[in-house]
């Protein structure tokens, strides 16, 4: 029995001829409308090429015929899950280039609502993460944390997720007053429920399996394909925007920026895990010191960004988010550029996927924790 | 390197380039023939060592179409801004920086596909979101059929 279990392994004769496979649009592992063709022999993956544009939907041109505050709520529907920093980076941006100064108020609760929003998708990734290795229960677990944020979102701004809660100058409107309350109890609440995660999933012998040592990519490929986030840090790549580029209330708060040598899936995986710990160290420090004063400054009614180009670098959930805006001093830009995190990362996929088995490749995709309208746009 | 010593070794070094300190970043705008040479030059040398496009940008600038390349090195930590223009805009060609810097080729493609800058000696360049035939929507001179843009 061994001796023709054997053959059928090494045996040249039963090697099959290469073939194409389309894996999406419409597949439950590519989390959107993404397709990759997969050049495949047997099981083994020769080649990817992502095809994507099916929810292309041209902010960017869209951008130029609205004005600034108008840009803050379309940022929300590329990364829908890190819509709260897409709405800082915009904000900034602009405050930046009017040269004007934000009060410590909104720049606590700007950073407060920045790793609530990052620990949500984190959550959300842990789901689904789960869910493609084919582990359900995570599904549940997640969605049942994640749920807390999301009413602390809804109390504060009116919506769950396209939150739009910046305004060019500040905030829309004031924290509820529950806002601090509800806050910490989640903090106290997730606290407890964070090591379930890993008694869930992280010790489990199958997930490390078909984690471990697969969808390697080193150091110096995650720098020239721009892998950034937490997929870019589990290659020891140190690209955190939080502690390069400190903007809003970083400055204040002591964190570590995670980081990982083993370059595999695991160690994405690792990264997500350490760094809803890392989300909730700081949530911790500001939640008490949020300081008095206005949740935003007096803005002009109609914007004009003075002539020239501007540019700003936030950490979304999934890696550096940049808007760049060349501004020809009227009151809406003349050309505005977002550079998406995922854009960069799903080019790193065939890198990482050439010689895995085409099962391995969802879990690589899966651990990119890649956003289609963020590539899109 | 900080922003000044970056603006005096760059001034030193690439004497037919235009530099000039921008609102945050070094800015450096070079002739399209000397593109490639520059940008190996920025990446290859150890002082600068410029591995890592966080940002490529195409802009049409109406007379001519410009190409902004927003680098960083992991080294050193400094960032600078990288600009170049086409001679032609109707037909705007440049080099590729692709075999420099793996993302930009994919940033590249982008550019090509929403502004139709072709870069030459591009392995891949095919459209990225767009099909075949569509128009270039982020140039000036694009006309909105469906009128989702502009009402």
């Amino acid at each position: 029995m061994s001796e023709i279990r054997e053959v059928i392994i090494n045996s040249d004769r039963l090697a099959t001829d290469e073939y194409l496979v389309n894996m999406g649009p419409q597949h439950p592992s590519t989390h959107g409308v993404l397709r990759l063709l997969v050049r495949l022999e047997g099981e083994k993956v020769l080649n990817i090429q992502p095809h994507s544009g099916y929810i292309h939907s041209g902010i960017e041109k869209m951008c130029e015929a609205i004005s600034y505050p108008q840009i803050i709520h379309l940022t929300d529907r590329m990364d829908y899950l890190s819509a709260h920093m897409n709405n800082e980076a915009v904000a900034l941006c602009v405050e930046n280039a009017l040269q004007v100064e934000v009060p410590d108020r909104v720049k606590y609760i700007r950073t407060i609502m920045d790793e609530l929003a990052r620990l949500a998708s984190h959550q959300l990734w842990w789901c689904v993460f789960g869910m493609d290795l084919g582990a359900l229960t995570t599904f549940f677990y997640g969605l049942r944390d994640r749920e807390h944020i999301l009413d602390i979102f809804e109390e504060t701004c009116g919506a769950r997720m396209t939150v739009s809660y910046n305004t060019p100058g500040g905030l829309m409107f004031d924290i509820h007053p529950n806002f601090q309350k509800r806050v910490k109890d989640f903090i106290k609440y997730f606290r407890t429920k964070l090591p379930e995660y890993d008694r869930l999933l992280s010790g489990n012998v199958i997930l490390r399996e078909r984690t471990e040592g697969i969808g390697h990519l080193s150091l110096s490929d995650a720098i020239a394909y721009g892998v950034t986030g937490p997929s870019g840090r589990a290659s020891g790549f140190s690209c955190d925007m939080r502690k390069h580029q400190p903007y809003s209330a970083y400055p204040f708060v002591k964190f570590n920026e995670i980081l990982d040598n083993r370059c595999d899936t695991f160690a994405r995986y690792d990264v997500r895990i350490k760094e809803m710990y890392e989300s909730l160290n700081i949530i911790e420090q500001l939640i008490d010191n949020i300081p008095e004063g206005d949740y935003a400054v007096k803005m002009k009614g109609v914007l004009k960004l003075p002539e020239g180009e501007f540019y700003q670098r936030v950490e979304s959930a999934r890696g550096e988010f940049g808007v760049f805006i060349v501004s020809d001093g009227k009151k809406n830009p003349y050309r505005v550029k977002f550079r998406s995190p995922g854009f960069s990362n799903l080019f790193a996929l065939n890198k990482m996927t050439k010689g895995h088995k085409i099962a391995d490749l969802v879990a690589i995709m899966s651990t990119l924790d890649l956003i289609i309208p963020d590539i899109d746009r | 390197m900080t922003n000044e010593e970056l603006l005096s070794y760059l001034t030193g070094r690439f004497a037919d380039a235009e530099i000039k300190q921008g609102v945050q970043y070094v800015e450096m705008t070079v002739k399209a023939e000397d593109l490639h040479e520059t940008a190996v030059q920025l990446k290859e040398t150890d002082e600068t060592s410029f591995d890592y496009v966080f940002c490529l940008t195409g802009v049409d600038y109406a007379e001519n179409m410009g190409i902004i390349y927003h680098i960083e090195s992991i080294k050193h930590r400094h960032t600078m801004v990288l600009k170049v223009r086409t001679a032609d805009r109707v037909n705007p060609a440049i080099d590729t920086v692709s075999d420099v810097w793996i993302t930009a080729k994919y940033h590249e493609r982008e550019a090509y596909d929403l502004l139709g800058i072709h870069f030459n000696n591009h392995t891949d360049l095919r459209r990225l979101f767009l099909e075949d035939g569509w128009g270039f929507p982020l140039r000036k001179d694009y006309v909105d059929e469906i009128r989702i843009v502009e009402r």
